[in-house]
């Protein structure tokens, strides 16, 4: 379907009420794989992460990685679920040439955690509750690119790489309840919902979560009903959807999509679906009709794991602050209202401006400049806030530089702009392109003395007591050193030499 | 020299330790052996001659310098092709698997080498295990040496027949539902499944994971009792494998004393399908106990009548799964990869060809089991039914230390007759079953010929899980009673090859 068929977004939500379904796959940071001792390092030369297990080798088995099942019940327990008591690794099988097995080890009935929520916010501040059916461990696959065909996939291909470095590192898959009442909401509600299961991974130190390395992906299953029904419609699943704005935009295509092909009295087809980054649509991947049969059963080759009550509670003692509550914490300890820390968390600054003031930049410094010039270039470029060329201790040298007194406000933003463009370090900045305010109270004398008998007018002026004219001077001051000088400085010495007082 | 090869691996290792023969000389006799008559039993798929003297010469080298050897050292042995071994060929019998060598050793094989133990090779078995008789091999049958034209049973054919055509004093195979005692019991040799999760898996390609057991093989109970002793044990690659001490079961070999003991006849195996020959056999052995001072009683078992269907529903369903990675991208067989066809087309080209017809009936019969719909009926009732088999054996054991049978109903059958009759094949297994269903031990010694085709009969022991040190209590001292009557062990009565 092309773009120009979709039912207008607003006409469609005014006649269909879509349910979505969320399932997010994160590769945990454990240093090896979830049943080898292989490394997870990204990276690497092809296949050179791999042992018999991993390669799926006659004779070899599993051993599961006592952390990775760990960072499963973390996230469990930061998800508000029930952890089991009891609970199996299952066999998922299909056949497909990155799998070494033909099998998955995963989990099938019996889930390491069930049952429960994240409380997600929205642009507006709204809180917005996603029900959690479960969270499971399973093995991540090889990966397989396709040569010779025009777009690497598959189709046209002449033949196929596989990398197996990649199989076997553990994932945990969450997956979501049916999200009903999110309305014209619902894509929204997906994007906060993955961008606070991102922030809370992160913050439970499992993985580091980055989308745009695969190591959080996340497939977008929706279906509209009619307004006002219960009855769930066909839904479309959209597979590996890598960034939060392509999750929103994902669900969007697909409510206009779906809304289109009901109004015509079509049938949506069950099926995956492939998401486009450059033109925000999907297309067809993969039917799924009853056929599809994985034809689970328990993985004899690993015993149960049963988590001891203590063992879980010691966990649920040891979670760190989650981001909701740090939210709030720092929102007081930064002194924002709640309309400017939701335009901190809307530009995706807390991190950032954390950091920074973790670098020993004031808070307001440090707010100024990422919800300011950094924001202000993130948005130009459609890029995440985090992902710009700049890091959080080299934002916080700037305000230190600027408090010092050795870079005014003016010199900061060059500097700024300079680390930007990748010129380097603030520091070596400031020191190539000779950025230092002029301190020296000697050089800014001759310079202050020059602006007051080159101006003698205004001069006159402050004598008599319109020390507003001070301006005038400060300027021509701040021309002749090209703005190196400390402004305020310029002021107070023009003002003794001129026997005012401020 | 010709001696040597009819040396027990205890008198082997006596005689290698003492100096009286190198382990080099005993290699190379019984590869001397194998050449002599491995044409005509077809007992290896590959012998590792420079592997095998190599093993030996170190183990010559050590006692040399003085070092301490082991209880089976320089001992050489015939290893079930199911068992990686690093460099050398490992084909499990399949044409799927054949060219592929693994990159490493299975913790058994390691055990093996680390006991100074000499590995002669590799031996036949029905292809993944799957068979009664060693003809579901893709590279040709193995040959009984009480008779060649009859089955050496399955599917450790191949490591059975080595060791009653002297071949070897020692073999390797893995039970995963009689593999290692019906073969055992229709050569006249001795063969125990031990406890499920007592031998490492890692590195046993696997058939029935949860089934799949390996064990040793030998002529004589000490022998067995020797080689379980430097295989058993936990491993931490295998996560079913038991983290507890190892039953003593050479100390269990030597008492040769049964007084006191409770034995448990069970009354299910008996009846229709029961060789007359091989009941006779059985009932001698059962008086012979009693003489010997054990309590003899009868048990009853009902689930087990369960056990074969149950059986051939969870193994296949395993194996359907399981051999789902020899999908020619990685290793063994690739067919039809013409740069014309898909991987997929290539997958399915290459498991026509490369997995033979008992194989691929296992596999499709599994993978029904397991499929949406029927897995509940399947699977799921098959699961219920090991759960009865296990209570049954723990009622029994409640009253017995030991449970005794026939190791299989009838003696080894001509190669052929049951080819083409899968369920008549299946039988074969009637008694071994149950043991693997509920993961307890299991042990299969000689108890004579029987009178109509003079050909060996099994007597089966099963003990509880762990208490493998009562198979050999009791086999010792059954052995030793038998040998006494007989002045000399059965297999002296086989036919010269």
């Amino acid at each position: 379907m092309s773009v120009e068929n979709l039912v207008p977004y607003e006409e469609a939500l005014a006649s269909y009420d879509p349910v979505m379904g969320l399932e997010v796959h994160v590769e945990l940071g454990t240093k090896t794989k979830m049943f080898c001792g292989c490394s997870t390092e990204l990276g690497a030369e092809p296949n050179t992460q791999t042992c018999p297990t991993c390669l799926g080798l006659p004779g070899s088995l599993p051993v599961v990685n006592a952390i990775g099942v760990e960072s499963a019940i973390k996230i469990g327990l930061a998800l508000n679920c029930e952890i089991a008591e009891w609970c199996r690794f299952a066999r998922k099988n299909y056949f497909y040439p990155d799998m070494p097995k033909n099998f998955q080890t995963s989990q099938y009935d019996e889930p390491i955690a069930f049952n429960g929520y994240l409380d997600v916010q929205l642009e507006d501040g709204e809180t917005f509750r996603v029900e959690i059916e479960r969270a499971h461990m399973e093995e991540d696959t090889g990966k397989s690119s396709h040569v010779g065909g025009a777009t690497g996939r598959i189709h046209g291909a002449t033949h196929s790489l596989l990398d197996y470095n990649r199989a076997g590192i553990p994932l945990i898959e969450i997956v979501t309840k049916p999200i009903e009442g999110a309305g014209s909401r619902a894509p929204e509600v997906a994007k906060a919902y993955v961008a606070e299961l991102r922030e809370l991974i992160k913050a439970l130190g499992v993985s580091e979560a980055r989308m745009d390395k695969g190591q959080m992906r996340c497939d977008v299953n929706l279906s509209l009903r009619p307004n006002g029904t219960e009855k769930f419609g066909t839904r479309s699943e959209t597979k590996n959807v890598n960034s939060l704005r392509s999750v929103e935009r994902a669900a969007r295509f697909e409510i206009q999509r779906h809304a289109a092909l009901l109004n015509d009295g079509r049938t949506v087809v069950q099926e995956t679906r492939h998401f486009h980054e450059d033109n925000g649509t999907t297309t067809s991947g993969r039917i799924k009709d009853n056929a599809e049969d994985y034809r689970y059963f328990p993985e004899p080759d690993l015993v149960p794991i049963a988590p001891s009550r203590e063992w879980v509670e010691e966990l649920r003692a040891g979670l760190p602050e989650l981001p909701r509550v740090r939210r709030a914490r720092l929102q007081a300890e930064w002194d924002l209202s709640d309309k400017d820390m939701q335009s901190v968390l809307n530009a995706g600054a807390v991190e950032p401006i954390q950091l920074t003031i973790a670098a020993g930049a004031p808070a307001d410094q440090a707010r100024k400049w990422w919800m300011g010039e950094l924001a202000r270039r993130a948005n130009e470029t459609g890029t995440d806030l985090a992902e710009q060329p700049i890091t959080p201790v080299q934002v916080a040298r700037v305000c230190t530089l600027v408090a010092e007194g050795k870079l005014n406000d003016k010199l900061a933003r060059q500097v700024i702009e300079a680390v930007l463009a990748g010129e380097g370090e603030p520091d070596a900045v400031v020191e190539q392109r000779g950025l230092a305010v002029v301190s020296d109270d000697s050089a800014l004398g001759a310079a202050v003395d020059q602006a007051i008998a080159e101006n003698e007018a205004i001069a006159a002026k402050i004598r008599d007591g319109k020390v507003a004219a001070v301006g005038a001077l400060v300027g021509a001051v701040m021309k002749a050193t090209r703005g190196q000088a400390d402004a305020a400085r310029v002021k107070d010495l023009i003002l003794e030499r001129l026997g005012v007082q401020a | 020299m010709t001696d040597l090869i009819r040396y027990t691996a205890a008198e082997t290792a006596a005689a290698i330790a003492t100096g009286e023969v190198s382990a080099a000389e005993v290699t190379q006799a019984h590869l001397d052996r194998i050449d002599a008559v491995d044409k005509k039993v077809n007992a290896f798929l590959h012998v590792d001659t420079e592997g095998a003297l190599a093993a030996a010469r170190a183990v010559d080298a050590k006692r040399a310098k003085g070092e301490e050897l082991g209880p089976l050292a320089g001992v050489p042995l015939a290893l079930k092709d199911v068992f990686t071994t690093k460099g050398v060929p490992t084909t499990c019998g399949s044409k799927i698997l054949e060219g592929w060598i693994p990159p490493y050793d299975a913790t058994l094989t390691s055990r093996l080498k680390d006991a100074g133990v000499v590995i002669l090779g590799k031996t036949n078995m029905d292809e993944f295990a799957m068979g009664s008789s060693t003809e579901n091999s893709a590279y040709g049958a193995t040959g009984n040496p009480w008779d060649l034209s009859r089955i050496p049973g399955g599917s450790g054919g191949g490591s059975a027949a080595a060791l009653a055509a002297f071949e070897a004093p020692l073999a390797i195979g893995t039970d995963t539902g009689g593999s290692i005692r019906q073969p055992g019991a229709v050569t006249g040799t001795v063969g125990v499944k031990p406890t499920y999760g007592s031998v490492s898996r890692y590195g046993l390609v696997a058939f029935s994971s949860s089934l799949d057991q390996g064990g040793p093989c030998a002529r004589t109970v000490l022998d067995a009792a020797l080689l379980h002793e430097a295989i058993a044990g936990y491993d931490p690659m295998d996560s079913t494998s038991i983290n507890a001490p190892v039953p003593a079961v050479v100390e269990a070999a030597k008492l040769r004393d049964v007084r006191g003991m409770r034995i448990g006849v069970v009354k299910e195996f008996a009846g229709e399908g029961y060789q007359a020959g091989v009941m006779q056999r059985f009932n001698e052995s059962v008086e012979l106990l009693r003489e010997l001072g054990a309590e003899v009683v009868e048990v009853s078992c009902p689930s087990f009548t369960l056990a074969l269907p149950a059986y051939y529903l969870i193994a296949p369903s395993e194996a359907s799964s399981n051999l789902a990675r020899f999908d020619a991208m990685r290793y063994g067989l690739r067919v039809g990869d013409d740069g014309t066809r898909s991987a997929e087309d290539v997958t399915a080209l290459t498991r026509e060809a490369g997995f033979g017809p008992e194989v691929k009936r296992r596999i499709i019969l599994g993978t029904y089991a397991l499929s949406s719909g029927y897995y509940d009926a399947y699977y799921g009732s098959a699961q219920k039914v090991r759960t009865l088999i296990s209570r049954d054996f723990d009622a029994a054991f409640a009253g017995v230390d030991v449970l005794i049978s026939p190791t299989t109903p009838t003696t080894a059958f001509p190669i052929g007759e049951r080819a083409d009759d899968p369920m008549a094949m299946y039988l074969a297994d009637l008694c071994t079953i149950p043991s693997n269903l509920a993961g307890n031990a299991a042990m299969s010694l000689p108890c004579g010929l029987a009178p109509e085709d003079n050909l060996p009969v099994g007597l089966q022991i099963i003990a509880p899980a762990m208490a493998d040190d009562r198979l050999y209590r009791v086999g010792g001292a059954v052995e030793a009673a038998l040998n006494d009557k007989w002045g000399h062990p059965l297999l002296e009565e086989a036919p010269a090859l």
